[in-house]
């Protein structure tokens, strides 16, 4: 089995289940009542922390990959980023379903007075579009560079997912602090790059002058 | 004489286990063994669930609810307490070292009997009741819970408030070795409340020293709190070692964490949004849909006269 086949046939269907996981462990704990008093919370909780952590594992993709020459890591970037629209809309869909049973008007009214659901929501919106643009086929139709521009609305959504996170919480910040710290350091790293590279032009131009004349 | 307001043939309400706490402590158990973490959970049995002393011979209340009990379960696995920790499981896992006995409490203030009073002299005088109240949380869930206790209003009297006394200040204890988050800087201990003297001397206003016919579980205040039942949770105060008649508001804590969130007041008011959720409808645990939450949460016949004249809206 060649390199390829062995990410195609065992990596990817291994990452897959793993991605599963956290689902399986949770409807585990439902029906065996392990989720304590008020089980509609627990999920509504349990969905948007694993919505964070898929957010920040997509966003770790790159970086990691160019700082230890990973390069295989890349074919699971799209599957990240996916799991992680995957824990969104299950969270969205428990604030929904299970929270609040489609009561349109106090979703409403949610969304447009209370300022942590109104950034969550955001944060759903800018996020939507990286999900539907995730394929090939839509890669092809907009064109790498727009593509690429596109999905950078991953940053934004994921400083408002943790601002949603942390608005939420209030007294106990400890938690979206954290989220708030390794996204704060993922940013960073990746802005590494960029700007190494712009220095390094900057500090070569001189020395191509002379080429040119 | 001997008032007795339980008839023989009474069911007492220690007796009391409906279906649900019953199926609930199966479904724990099975849970706790299927999932292999039986020892790590079997610690966390709240601690009326094995030895707690029983209360017989309660006297019941007109005031009761009758109302489907919250199971014994939730009632003592989901709490907030914050001085053993921010989460709702916290309580019961980090109050097994809190030591209820023995206690006193510390009467100071506008009154003729100020002093430090023992547990046994406070409570002692007076007659137990059984009082099924619903409980509503300011973060929109509720309950309803049969506590064991006395009207506040009897135990202040015996205090003889002066007439200078306008308000009624509380404070929990402050024992950071036993009460861990007490260690960190979540709020700012010692916890504190207070009521209005009418509302403090109102006969819906319960000291409570149990619930569901034991001893008051560590993770619900023991061994005595306050149960105000028109206002939000966080109004009734846990673990009580200190009542002060004073002549000002005194301060309250979650009002000095967050004003514009919590008022002194705080009466459940579906009208009166919290700044980051509505008050309209609240769940009770329990239950899967939503249900409308009532203004003061349901007693106003008994309590609404209390603020005529007053707009809830700023004096919430």
């Amino acid at each position: 089995m060649t390199a390829d086949q062995g990410i195609r046939w065992v990596a990817k269907p291994t990452v897959f289940a793993l991605c599963l996981t956290p689902v399986a462990w949770h409807v585990w704990l439902l029906f065996t009542g392990g989720l304590g008093a008020n089980p509609i919370e627990a999920t509504n909780r349990f969905c948007g922390e694993w919505a964070l952590r898929f957010l920040l594992v997509a966003l770790a993709v790159t970086p990691v990959r160019e700082l230890f020459g990973w390069s295989a890591l890349a074919r699971f970037r799209r599957m990240m980023g996916l799991f992680a629209f995957f824990y969104v809309f299950l969270h969205l869909s428990s604030y929904v379903v299970l929270d609040q049973f489609f009561h349109w008007p106090s979703i409403w009214e949610d969304i447009v007075k209370r300022n942590y659901i109104t950034v969550g929501m955001v944060s759903f919106v800018l996020l939507l579009p990286l999900a539907v643009t995730s394929t090939k086929g839509w890669v092809k139709r907009l064109g790498g560079r727009a593509w690429k521009r596109l999905h950078r609305l991953v940053f934004p959504a994921a400083v408002l997912a943790v601002v949603h996170f942390y608005m939420m919480v209030r007294v106990d910040t400890r938690e979206p602090l954290i989220y708030g710290a390794i996204l704060a350091l993922l940013l960073a790293v990746r802005s590494i790059g960029p700007l190494r590279r712009r220095l390094s032009r900057r500090r070569r131009k001189p020395a191509e002058r002379p080429a040119v004349v | 004489m001997l008032i007795k307001f339980a008839k023989p043939s009474d069911v007492k309400p220690s007796e009391i286990t409906p279906l649900s706490a019953y199926l609930d402590r199966r479904r724990f158990m099975k849970t706790a063994a299927v999932t292999g973490a039986g020892a790590a959970l079997l610690p966390l049995l709240p601690n009326g669930a094995s030895a707690a002393a029983k209360f017989d011979d309660l006297a019941k209340s007109p005031y009761s609810t009758d109302e489907e009990l919250t199971s014994f379960m939730s009632v003592t696995s989901y709490n907030n307490f914050y001085e053993f920790g921010p989460g709702k499981s916290d309580p019961i896992k980090n109050s097994k070292d809190f030591k209820p006995q023995p206690w006193s409490i510390a009467v100071d203030g506008h009154c003729a009997n100020p002093g430090t009073y023992a547990y046994e002299d406070i409570i002692r005088p007076h007659k137990l009741e059984e009082r099924i109240y619903r409980l509503r949380c300011v973060e929109a869930w509720s309950m309803v819970i049969p506590w064991v206790g006395i009207p506040l209003a009897d135990v202040l009297k015996r205090f003889e408030p002066a007439s200078t006394a306008k308000y009624v200040a509380f404070e929990t204890v402050l024992r950071p070795e036993e009460m861990p988050a007490q260690k960190t800087r979540l709020l700012d201990w010692p916890y504190v409340e207070g009521l209005r003297m009418d509302e403090a001397m109102h006969p819906l206003t319960l000291l409570a020293i149990g619930l569901y016919g034991q001893e008051m579980p560590n993770q619900n205040g023991a061994p005595i709190r306050l149960v105000v039942p028109w206002k939000y949770g966080f109004k009734s105060i846990k673990s009580i070692v200190r009542i002060s008649f004073v002549e000002n508001e005194p301060p309250t804590t979650w009002n000095k964490s967050a004003p514009q969130e919590y008022g002194f007041y705080s009466n459940v008011n579906p009208n009166k949004d919290h700044p980051r959720w509505s008050q309209r409808r609240e769940r009770r645990i329990g239950e899967f849909l939503r249900r409308e939450t009532l203004m003061f949460n349901g007693y106003a016949e008994e309590v609404a006269h209390l603020y005529e004249g007053m707009d809830l809206n700023t004096q919430y």
